[in-house]
């Protein structure tokens, strides 16, 4: 594995060996000094083109704990408004002397498009509403410690698949582990087409609370302007939100996860978002762990225990 | 004067095809037969080629005035020598655009400069291509411009297409309409289907092309006016112009060489070579394009020939400016996607683009006295597609097989290209 861009790259069985790797690294995490030595001497660049505050410190954590230096990328400082092209920008990344390179761009391809261009491993931190690999196994590695396999579950990915690339990410990950996938929205908020998709399709919610062990809820993107694709706040929580009623129609072992950042009151109720049933804060933790495997894989590093 | 025989090629005469020597002096055709006299004239060779008049490109931009780092009248010119053609009409989204008839002279008056191509300056239909009051028309139809578009943008407002078209059905020019409806394009970046959604990027719906289409024959049917429906690429479109030419409507269409040979499955990739609007559409669409151009419900061959520079689409796809280059391609390209026998490919790369776009010195069939306006096309050549005269080689073709290529091109009796090399 020289570069991490999209799950469809991966094999079931890369899968699970990434995860297992994670697995234990959230042990190490848990010790009382969270840090190897596995990575010493290593220059993890994060190359953040859009905004992101989550992913680039959970990388940023990943890379620290496995004892690499790191250097941040901030475009609104940098070269990027004086014109700049990705290219010479990520090139010039690679000359400081960075060994593996972290990239998020809201353009779709972006991240491929870079490990064309540079010779060091590149970890796509999200492109577009196309990938974003590293949620994908971090939602899987949630999963997985919570029902001991994947296998056989039932998912419901809930709310504008259309624009996510978690969404894209998670599909081709959960359905590679054995998981069913049930997408649930509005029309204008699916994907245009779905045939060859492993999922079923539902517009209900209602419909699936009984029967799913996971509900994964997508952040209403506000700031795509809601109002074209739905007619209205209200009328999207009405039949799409993770209200208390619906927290209540879920089987009792159910969980409910979320990418954040929620919208509390839209998406998901302010009472499920903190019902120990809610993973969103493991969910966090555990992108730690899987960026570690991720970075541990690329770089070749070893484990002198 | 100079004399030359184009000799042992199968000749598209007047009277269909024949086996000849055909003769030029001067800038006429003076015999056309069997082992004409040869004397001191300059004999190319053009055995196993089809002989015919010389191609005309309805569309293309060679950015001067404004992008000349992408193209320019010269090089473009050359590429289109390359590419065997002996006439291009170059579209007016220029730095300025083409709305008034001293920037269509300068471009009119820079191609007859280089000499190589005759280079026909479209006008656009409104001032600035920006949709609202109309371009000088009367100017630009006294520059020599016959064809009115705002390529690029679709007129949107019906009224103003409306009457620009009343206005050139008055003089006879031909509005050509990039169809595309701004609304369900919206952020689209490629055709909409299983590749956009697999990718997150925002599709084009066929229904985006046809429903300015739809709505432009039916203002065609209020006027009379010509209509030519630039890079047609749904099937959707290609039903429409049928039944418009079969309700007798003075509409005609084009195709690109890039949209009958590629799918939208190429861009799964994201290599922005293969980045241009309208988008590479589904295999079924590909098909009924084929078609289309095999049976003449697509009248011609365009390439929206649109040069970029290297730097420019060396990024991410969704980043990359749209449009690709054809001139050097199209020969080979329309060959393999379609199998056109001599006659059609020079209607459909000849005749027809010339009788559409009002070019009265182009697109004649070969004929004793006729111009010598000559394409000689090996139909045969194998070669992979490695380097370009374009200044620029943002092309989907690149690296690609192609078999049938220009071999030799006159214009008005001057060698432009001399066994595939350019003579400038």
């Amino acid at each position: 594995m020289k570069h991490f861009i999209d799950i469809a790259d991966l094999e079931r069985h890369d899968l699970e060996s990434l995860l297992d790797e994670a697995d234990g690294f959230v042990e190490i995490l848990e010790r009382p000094i969270p840090k190897v030595p596995a990575l010493r001497g290593k220059t993890v660049t994060t190359a953040f083109f859009e905004p992101s505050t989550r992913t680039r410190l959970s990388f940023e954590r990943a890379a620290k704990a496995l004892s690499a230096d790191t250097m941040t990328f901030a475009p609104g400082t940098s070269s990027l408004s004086k014109g700049e092209s990705l290219k010479d920008t990520v090139q010039t990344l690679e000359a400081m002397g960075s060994d593996l390179l972290v990239v998020r761009h809201r353009a779709v391809g972006a991240a491929r498009r870079v490990s064309e261009w540079t010779s060091v491993p590149v970890v796509n931190g999200g492109d577009g509403a196309h990938q974003h690999p590293t949620q994908a196994l971090l939602d899987a590695l949630t999963i997985r410690r919570r029902f001991g396999k994947v296998e056989g579950l039932h998912v419901a990915i809930v709310g504008d698949i259309r624009h996510s690339r978690v969404a894209r990410s998670d599909v081709l990950a959960f359905s590679a582990l054995g998981a069913r996938v049930t997408l649930v929205a509005p029309r204008t908020l699916l994907p245009v087409v779905t045939d060859g998709w492993p999922v079923a399709v539902c517009a209900s919610l209602d419909e699936v609370l009984g029967e799913v062990d996971v509900v994964y809820l997508l952040r209403v993107q506000m700031e795509r302007g809601g109002a074209t694709v739905f007619p209205s706040l209200p009328e999207y929580v009405s039949r799409f939100g993770m209200t208390r009623q619906r927290f209540a129609a879920l089987r009792p072992e159910a969980i409910v996860m979320h990418p954040g950042p929620m919208n509390r009151g839209v998406e998901i109720a302010n009472e499920v978002a903190d019902d120990p049933r809610a993973l969103v804060l493991e969910q966090v933790a555990m992108g730690v762990a899987v960026r570690m495997a991720v970075l541990f894989r690329l770089l070749g590093g070893e484990l002198d225990e | 004067m100079s004399e030359i025989v184009l000799a042992g090629g199968l000749v598209m005469t007047v009277d269909g095809p024949v086996e000849a020597d055909v003769k030029v002096v001067g800038e006429n055709i003076v015999e056309i037969g069997r082992k004409v006299g040869r004397g001191d004239a300059d004999v190319l060779d053009c055995s196993g080629c089809w002989v015919g008049p010389g191609l005309v490109d309805p569309h293309v931009h060679l950015r001067e005035p404004g992008q000349e780092w992408k193209e320019d009248i010269a090089s473009g010119s050359m590429a289109a020598a390359a590419g065997g053609f002996t006439a291009v009409v170059a579209m007016p989204n220029t730095e300025p655009a083409v709305d008034s008839g001293h920037i269509a002279r300068f471009v009119a008056d820079r191609g007859r400069a280089v000499g190589i191509v005759d280079v026909f300056p479209a006008g656009c239909v409104t001032a600035g291509r920006e949709g609202g009051r109309l371009a000088h028309l009367d100017e630009l139809w006294a520059a020599g411009v016959r064809v009115f578009t705002d390529d690029g943008p679709a007129l949107f407002d019906g009224g103003v297409l409306r009457r620009a078209m009343e206005y050139l059905g008055d003089l006879g020019g031909v509005i050509a309409q990039h169809a595309e409806d701004a609304g369900l394009s919206g952020a689209g970046q490629i055709h909409e289907g299983e590749v956009s959604a697999a990718l997150g990027l925002m599709g084009i719906p066929a229904a985006a092309e046809e429903v300015i289409v739809a709505r432009d024959l039916a203002v065609v049917r209020l006027t009379g006016a010509s209509y030519h429906v630039q890079h047609v690429s749904t099937e959707g479109t290609v039903e429409l112009v049928r039944g418009a030419k079969a309700d007798g409507l003075p509409a005609t269409a084009e195709v690109t060489p890039h949209h009958l040979s590629f799918d939208h499955r190429e861009v799964l990739g994201t290599d922005p070579a293969f980045k241009m609007y309208p988008p590479l559409r589904s295999p079924d669409d590909v098909k009924a394009l084929r078609r289309a151009v095999a049976d003449g419900t697509i009248d011609c061959i365009g390439t929206d020939h649109a040069p970029h520079a290297a730097h420019e689409k060396d990024v991410p796809f969704e980043e990359a400016p749209r449009g690709v280059i054809g001139l050097e391609t199209a020969v080979g390209a329309v060959l393999g996607a379609v199998g056109l026998g001599p006659e059609e490919l020079f209607d459909r790369m000849s005749v027809a683009p010339a009788r559409i776009a009002r070019l009265s010195d182009h697109g004649h069939l070969l004929e004793r006295g006729g111009p010598a306006s000559i394409t000689v096309i090996d139909p045969h050549v194998e070669y992979v597609v490695d380097g370009f005269v374009s200044r620029s080689a943002n092309s989907p073709f690149l690296g690609r097989s192609l078999t049938g290529a220009a071999r030799h091109v006159l214009l008005r009796g001057r060698i432009t290209l001399r066994d595939r090399k350019v003579e400038a």
